[in-house]
């Protein structure tokens, strides 16, 4: 007798959402064996004060964005166009939109 | 004639549906090349969609659950615009403040090495107060050596130059390496003493980069921070909420990078759709009027497209989400890697904590599989409901 495609349809499919599955798998393991590893990252953060994570390191701006001051991509002149590639990227930390007394 | 769907028991419509499934697999094989060229670039838009959403996710969890150990609060120095060095003796009016357990003068900087290209942030370790001349190092950071004069990783005991303000070469041995681990919050930190610090800055004493407090109560922060701004108009204090915040903002979908990679995607999919919605091929048309004149109901028709759309989808969608996945967490983003590095010389590795969840799977399946699914039956649809001889004569 001849298989039918629906069959080997349902095969894949039921093998697709397995691999779903399995990536599920995978990422609670890799979150489980690697706890240690954010714990200690976390650590570090705290003993050396640190306040950002080290993304960009091409600009000060976006290397520490929650300190930078809303000016700093303006730095060579008032109207000097964005300078570094990263700082397109990543905009302005939400407490500089925000109205301030500062 | 054959029955239509409410006419028939259940065990009937299973085995209607999979003789439609089984017609649309044929179908699909009959025009292979479409059908394999479609689920390759359905398949990537998948792959982009949900690379940018893993990557932006991870970045967002990793920041969240890393920055808890943040300060409380970091008052900065603002002149003329610009974060400016800040009076120490500032941090003695700020700790008589009602609330406030303790406050400390934080020395740091940024420092470019003209040999290698590099930037890193130097930052004074209290720890190393006793031990002039050596520092610590995050595990990225490379200078071009005094002794071997190329560009090549700090290790142990090695001799890293740097130019001090009045113009000479320091010479500082590095103690040690962070880990691997550490690579997303300090790859380009290097600790040094004080003594050290100001060696290379001009600093003056009894100037510092910056202040940081610890409070008794996180309530208080915000009566806090509004005493200091009292006290001292000309300072900014940063709350460690808005240093968590900060990232959701520059990660969210809003911001640059996701946004430029999710409209590349997006629009990719609605042209995708939409050359889909707008109509069929003449031997799709021709298939449908046979279709309706051999009796099938304008409803199995619908359905028989419907199928066809969610093999093609389903597939597309579980091949692009599984290369998303080991693009993101297997080869730490390859493809994202030239647009996040930039200019920078130094650059961690992203190896990012898979932090997936059924919602994310969820969203991007309902963003994909679910229009393509309506987009191919609209043109069947108006094929489907015209005469089938008009149809099949393709007038």
């Amino acid at each position: 007798m001849m298989e039918r495609k629906s069959n080997a349809f349902f095969g894949c499919l039921l093998m697709g959402v397995l691999l779903i599955g399995i990536l599920f798998l995978h990422s609670r393991y890799r979150i489980w064996t690697e706890s240690d590893a954010l714990q200690q990252r976390r650590e570090m953060v705290r003993i050396l004060g640190l306040s950002d994570l080290c993304l960009f390191t091409e600009a000060r701006y976006t290397r520490n964005p929650s300190l930078a001051d809303i000016h700093t991509p303006f730095q060579d002149h008032p109207m000097s166009f964005e300078h570094f590639p990263s700082g397109s990227l990543v905009e302005p930390p939400p407490h500089w939109l925000q109205p301030s007394v500062n | 004639m054959a029955p239509t769907i409410g006419e028939l028991k259940m065990p009937a419509i299973i085995e209607k549906h999979r003789h439609l499934i089984d017609f649309a697999l044929s179908s699909l094989i009959r025009r292979k090349g479409k059908t394999f060229s479609l689920i390759i670039v359905f398949a990537w838009v998948v792959f982009l969609l949900a690379s940018v959403m893993f990557f932006s996710r991870a970045i967002q969890q990793e920041a969240s659950s890393v920055l808890q150990g943040s300060p409380e609060m970091i008052v900065q120095r603002l002149v003329a615009g610009r974060q400016s060095l800040i009076p120490v003796s500032y941090a003695k009016d700020i700790a008589e403040i009602r609330g406030v357990q303790h406050v400390a003068a934080r020395l740091w900087g940024y420092y470019y090495d003209p040999l290698s290209g590099a930037n890193v942030t130097l930052m004074v370790n209290d720890d190393l107060k006793e031990r002039v001349g050596e520092v610590l190092v995050g595990d990225a950071v490379s200078f071009r050596t005094a002794v071997q004069g190329q560009k090549q990783r700090a290790r142990k005991n090695d001799i890293l130059p740097f130019k001090t303000a009045a113009g000479d070469v320091l010479m500082l041995k590095v103690a040690g390496v962070f880990s691997a681990a550490s690579q997303l919050v300090a790859s380009d930190l290097i600790l040094l003493s004080e003594q050290d610090f100001r060696s290379i800055f001009p600093i003056e004493p009894g100037m510092a980069t910056d202040l940081v407090l610890q409070v008794r109560n996180a309530k208080e922060l915000a009566t806090i921070a509004s005493k200091i701004l009292q006290m001292h108009p000309d300072t900014r204090p940063i709350l460690k909420d808005e240093i968590l915040r900060t990232y959701d903002a520059i990660f969210g979908w809003r911001s640059g990078i996701v946004f430029v990679l999710l409209t590349g995607a997006v629009f990719a999919f609605i042209i995708l759709a939409w050359d889909k919605a707008t109509g069929l091929g003449a031997d799709e048309r021709r298939e449908i009027g046979i279709l309706k004149a051999i009796g099938w109901e304008t409803a199995d028709v619908l359905l028989l497209k419907s199928w066809e759309g969610v093999i093609v989808s389903l597939t597309a969608f579980l091949l692009g989400l599984a290369l998303a996945y080991v693009h993101i967490f297997m080869t730490s983003s390859a493809f994202f890697e030239p647009v996040l590095k930039g200019w920078a010389v130094l650059y961690p590795e992203f190896r990012l904590m898979p932090f997936i969840d059924a919602y994310q799977i969820a969203v991007l399946f309902f963003w994909t599989v679910v229009p393509y699914t309506i987009a191919s039956i609209v043109p069947s649809w108006r094929s489907a409901t015209v005469d089938p001889d008009t149809v099949m004569r393709g007038t």
